[in-house]
C-alpha cells in the first residue's frame, strides 16, 4: 500500500502512462492483424546502402525523429518555469538558424552545393549564435521590458522565418555535403541526433542538479517579487531561460536541417513550437510556471513522436495526428485538473468511509 | 542602469536587423524581378498621365500587360516569373507591369484594380486563391480589359478569356501509363505501389493522386498505402522510413508527388538498404522535374520524372496574339509538360489516346531546365 502511494505521487506516472497508452495501440493493432504483437518494438541490425550497419526499428525511429521536439522541450520547460509563459518563436527561430547556417556553409545566393564554403564548425557556431541572439532578444523583451511572453515571442514567431527566407534569397539552399549530413545521419549504428539530444539532456540535468540554477528558476517562476527580495536576480534568470531556449532552438534547427542537408526555411520547425509546449504540458508541468520536471517534458516529446510514428505504422493519414494529440491532451489535462483531483479524493474518501462502516 | 542601456541597445539592434532584412530584397541577385517590383509603384503614380496618352501609345505599338503573380515561394515560381518577364519584354513589343503579391490575396486584387486604373490592354492573373474573384473580374469586364488566368484556377467566375496551365490529372495519368508500358517492357507483372502524396487538398496532390489511381484501378495494381509528405524532403524521408518497415520487401514502385519528397525518400531507402532506380528493386517515380530532380534521373536514382511546366508565358503570348487579331482563344489551354527519363527507360505510351513522347535526360537538358 505504501509502495502504491509512492507510485501514485510519482510525478512521471502520468507522462509514462500516456506513452504506454500510445504504444499499446500498436500491440493491439499488430495482434489484431496477426503479426507478432511485439513487432513494433523489434530492433534489428540492417545493412544500409550508404551508412554501414545500423540499428533498425520503429523505437529507434521514435527516439531519432523525436530529437528536435525533445531538444526544444528542454528550453521550453525552463522558459515556462521561469516566466509562466511560453516561447512561441522556437519553430521560426529553428528555421532562421538553419537558414543562417546553410547560408554560411554554401555562401550567399548559392542554392545548391556539395562543397562547404566555410568550415562546418563556423556554420554550426553561426547557427547557435543566431539562436542565442534571438533568445536574448525574447529574454530582453520579457525580463527587462516586462512584455507578456506570448506577445514578445510573437515578434520572432512571425519575423524569424521571413528573415531566414531573405538570408537564403527565397530559395531552398541545398548543402549536399557528407560532413554536414553526418549530424542528421548515423554515428556508428545509432542515429547522430540521438547522441545530440542525450548530450543536451545530460548537460542540462547536471547543471540543474549540481548548481542551484534549477531551484532559482523555479523560485522566480513561483514568485518573481519574493525571489528578488530574497536576493535573486529575477530578471537575469528569466533572461537566461529565454537565451537558453533560443540556443536549444538553434541546436534543433541544426539537426532538422542536417537531416535533409538543406535549409527549407518554409518548412523547418513548422508548428514545432506547439509540439514543444505540448510536451511540457504532457510532462505534467504546470504552464503557470514554478516547479518543473525536465524528465516529464522529454517523455512528453517522445510521446508526441510516438503518436506520429504509430499513425504511420497503422497506415492512418498523418494529417489526422492533431486529433489523436488532442485526445491525449484532454485525458491528461482532465486528470490533472484540480476539481477532478478533488473529486477523486472525495470519492476515495467516501469509499474508505463506507469500508469503515462495514467493518 | 547598465542593464537598461544594454536592453535598449539589444532592442535597437534587433530593430535595425529587421530593418536591414526588410531592405535586403532590393540588392538581391535576382535583380530583374526586384527592379520590376520597385518600378511598379512608380508606374502606378504615373498612371493618370499615361492614361491620357494611352491611345497614342497604343498606336506606337507597345502592348501593355499587367501580371499579378502569386509570390516567390519556390524555384518553380521564380521560373514562372522569369518566363513572363522574358516573353513580355520591350524588345518583343510589350510593356509589362509586374506585381509580386507575396501570397497576399487582398494585395493581388488591389494589383488587378491598379492595372485597370493604369488602363493596361491585358491582365494576367495567377490567382492565389480560387474564390472571391467575381467582383474584380466584373470590373475588368466593364473596363473592357481581357483577363487571362494562368497556373492556378478561378472557381467562382468565368469572366476571363482563357486559363493557361498544367493539368495535374494528366501528369498523374502519364506517370501511370508510362509505368504500365515500362513494366511490360521489363517483364514486371505485379505492381505494388506506395504513394507519398503532396499537401492534402492542393490541386497538384489531388490531380496527381487521382490520375495515378485511375490507371492503377483499371490495371488492377495494388496501391499498398498513401501518406502525405507535405511536398517536403523531411516529410518524404519520414514517411518512406515508415513505409520501409511496414511493407518491407512488398513494394516495387514508389511514387513521390514532387522532387523534394523523392530526395527524402531516397535517403530513407538508402538507410533501409532498399535499392531504387533503373535496374534495381524499386521503380522511383517523381513529379516536377526541377534541375536537382533531373540530376538524380541522370544519376540513375529516379527512374522517371514528370514535369509540371512553369513556362506558361509563351502559351499566354499565343493567346494575346489571337486576341490582337480579333480571334477567340479556347477557354482552357494546357501548357505542354515534358516527361523525362534516361534512354533505356524511355518507352512509348499514350494518355487518353494521345501518344506521348519522352525526353532523354542529358547534361544539356539539365542545364536548360529552370
Amino acid at each position: 500500500m505504501k509502495a502504491w502511494n509512492k507510485i501514485k505521487s510519482w510525478p512521471l506516472l502520468l507522462p509514462i502512462i500516456a506513452l504506454i497508452l500510445v504504444m499499446t495501440v500498436n500491440i493491439i493493432h499488430d495482434a489484431a492483424t496477426g503479426v507478432n504483437p511485439m513487432s513494433f518494438f523489434a530492433i534489428s541490425l540492417r545493412e544500409t546502402t550508404t551508412n554501414g550497419t545500423i540499428l533498425y526499428g520503429r523505437i529507434i525511429d521514435i527516439i531519432n525523429r523525436g530529437s528536435e521536439v525533445a531538444i526544444l522541450a528542454i528550453g521550453m520547460t525552463l522558459v515556462v518555469s521561469a516566466s509562466a509563459g511560453t516561447d512561441i518563436s522556437v519553430g521560426s527561430v529553428m528555421s532562421l538558424c538553419a537558414s543562417f547556417m546553410c547560408m554560411n556553409l554554401a555562401g550567399y545566393g548559392v542554392s545548391s552545393t556539395t562543397t562547404l564554403a566555410k568550415p562546418l564548425v563556423v556554420g554550426l557556431l553561426a547557427a547557435v549564435l543566431m539562436g542565442v541572439v534571438c533568445g536574448a532578444f525574447n529574454g530582453t523583451l520579457v525580463a527587462h521590458l516586462s512584455i507578456q511572453p506570448m506577445v514578445a515571442t510573437l515578434i520572432l514567431y512571425s519575423a524569424a522565418r521571413a528573415i531566414g527566407l531573405l538570408l537564403c534569397n527565397d530559395l531552398i539552399v541545398y548543402v549536399r555535403n557528407p560532413s554536414f549530413a553526418f549530424i542528421g545521419a548515423f554515428l556508428g549504428p545509432i542515429p547522430t541526433p540521438i547522441f545530440i539530444t542525450a548530450f543536451c539532456i545530460i548537460i542540462v540535468s547536471i547543471v540543474l542538479k549540481k548548481t542551484a540554477l534549477g531551484m532559482y528558476i523555479q523560485s522566480v517562476g513561483i514568485n518573481a517579487k519574493a525571489s528578488r527580495i530574497a536576493g535573486l536576480n529575477s530578471k537575469l534568470l528569466i533572461f537566461l531561460a529565454y537565451t537558453l531556449c533560443g540556443a536549444f532552438a538553434a541546436i534543433a534547427g541544426i539537426v532538422a536541417s542536417s537531416r535533409i542537408t538543406s535549409a527549407d526555411s518554409n518548412n523547418i520547425g513548422l508548428y514545432l513550437e506547439m509540439d514543444a509546449i505540448l510536451s511540457v504540458a504532457l510532462g505534467g508541468n504546470s504552464l503557470g510556471g514554478g516547479k518543473f520536471n525536465l524528465a516529464g517534458s522529454i517523455i512528453g516529446a517522445y510521446t508526441i513522436q510516438a503518436i506520429t510514428t504509430t499513425l504511420y505504422a497503422l497506415g492512418v493519414s498523418s494529417i489526422q495526428a492533431p486529433v489523436y494529440k488532442a485526445i491525449i491532451v484532454i485525458i491528461i489535462v482532465v486528470i490533472e485538473a484540480p476539481p477532478f483531483k478533488a473529486y477523486i479524493r472525495k470519492f476515495a474518501a467516501s469509499r474508505a468511509a463506507a469500508k469503515g462502516v462495514k467493518a | 542602469m547598465r542593464k537598461k542601456v544594454l536592453a535598449a541597445i539589444m532592442a535597437a539592434a534587433m530593430v535595425a536587423l529587421t530593418a536591414c532584412a526588410a531592405a535586403a530584397p532590393a540588392p538581391a541577385p535576382a535583380a530583374e524581378p526586384a527592379a520590376t517590383e520597385e518600378a511598379a509603384p512608380a508606374e502606378e503614380e504615373a498612371a493618370p498621365a499615361e492614361e491620357e496618352a494611352a491611345p497614342a501609345e497604343d498606336a506606337g505599338g507597345l502592348i501593355k500587360v499587367g501580371f499579378a503573380q502569386v509570390g516567390h515561394e519556390s524555384d518553380w515560381r521564380t521560373a514562372s516569373t522569369k518566363s513572363c518577364q522574358d516573353v513580355f519584354s520591350t524588345e518583343n513589343g510589350y510593356d509589362l507591369s509586374f506585381v509580386d503579391c507575396d501570397n497576399d490575396e487582398a494585395a493581388q486584387k488591389e494589383a488587378v484594380r491598379s492595372f485597370i486604373e493604369q488602363g493596361v490592354d491585358y491582365i494576367i492573373i495567377d490567382p492565389i486563391i480560387a474564390t472571391g474573384w467575381d467582383t474584380v473580374l466584373t470590373e475588368c469586364e466593364d473596363a473592357g480589359i481581357p483577363v487571362i488566368v494562368i497556373d492556378r484556377t478561378i472557381d467562382d467566375s468565368d469572366k476571363y478569356v482563357s486559363w493557361v496551365g498544367s493539368d495535374f490529372l494528366t501528369e498523374g495519368k502519364a506517370a501511370a501509363e508510362w509505368l504500365k508500358a515500362y513494366a511490360a517492357a521489363q517483364g514486371i507483372t505485379e505492381i505494388n505501389a506506395l504513394i507519398i502524396q503532396g499537401t492534402i487538398g492542393s490541386s497538384a496532390q489531388i490531380g496527381r493522386t487521382d490520375g495515378f489511381q485511375e490507371v492503377a484501378d483499371r490495371e488492377g495494381w495494388t496501391v499498398l498505402d498513401k501518406q502525405t509528405g507535405d511536398f517536403t524532403e523531411a516529410g518524404g524521408q519520414e514517411v518512406m522510413e515508415s513505409f520501409c518497415k511496414s511493407y518491407a520487401g512488398k513494394f516495387n514502385v514508389v511514387v513521390c508527388e514532387n522532387d523534394n519528397e523523392a530526395f527524402g525518400a531516397m535517403t530513407a531507402m538508402d538507410n533501409a538498404g532498399v535499392t531504387y532506380g533503373p535496374g534495381n528493386d524499386v521503380i522511383l517515380i517523381s513529379y516536377d522535374a526541377c534541375t536537382a530532380g533531373l540530376e538524380d534521373v541522370k544519376a540513375g536514382k529516379i527512374t522517371a520524372d514528370f514535369e509540371c511546366n512553369p513556362l506558361a508565358a509563351p502559351t499566354v503570348e499565343g493567346v494575346l496574339q489571337t486576341l490582337q487579331s480579333g480571334g477567340t482563344p479556347e477557354k482552357q489551354i494546357l501548357v505542354p509538360d515534358n516527361w523525362y527519363a534516361l534512354k533505356d527507360q524511355i518507352v512509348d505510351f499514350s494518355v487518353d489516346g494521345n501518344a506521348q513522347s519522352m525526353i532523354e535526360v542529358t547534361d544539356d537538358v539539365i542545364a536548360a531546365q529552370y
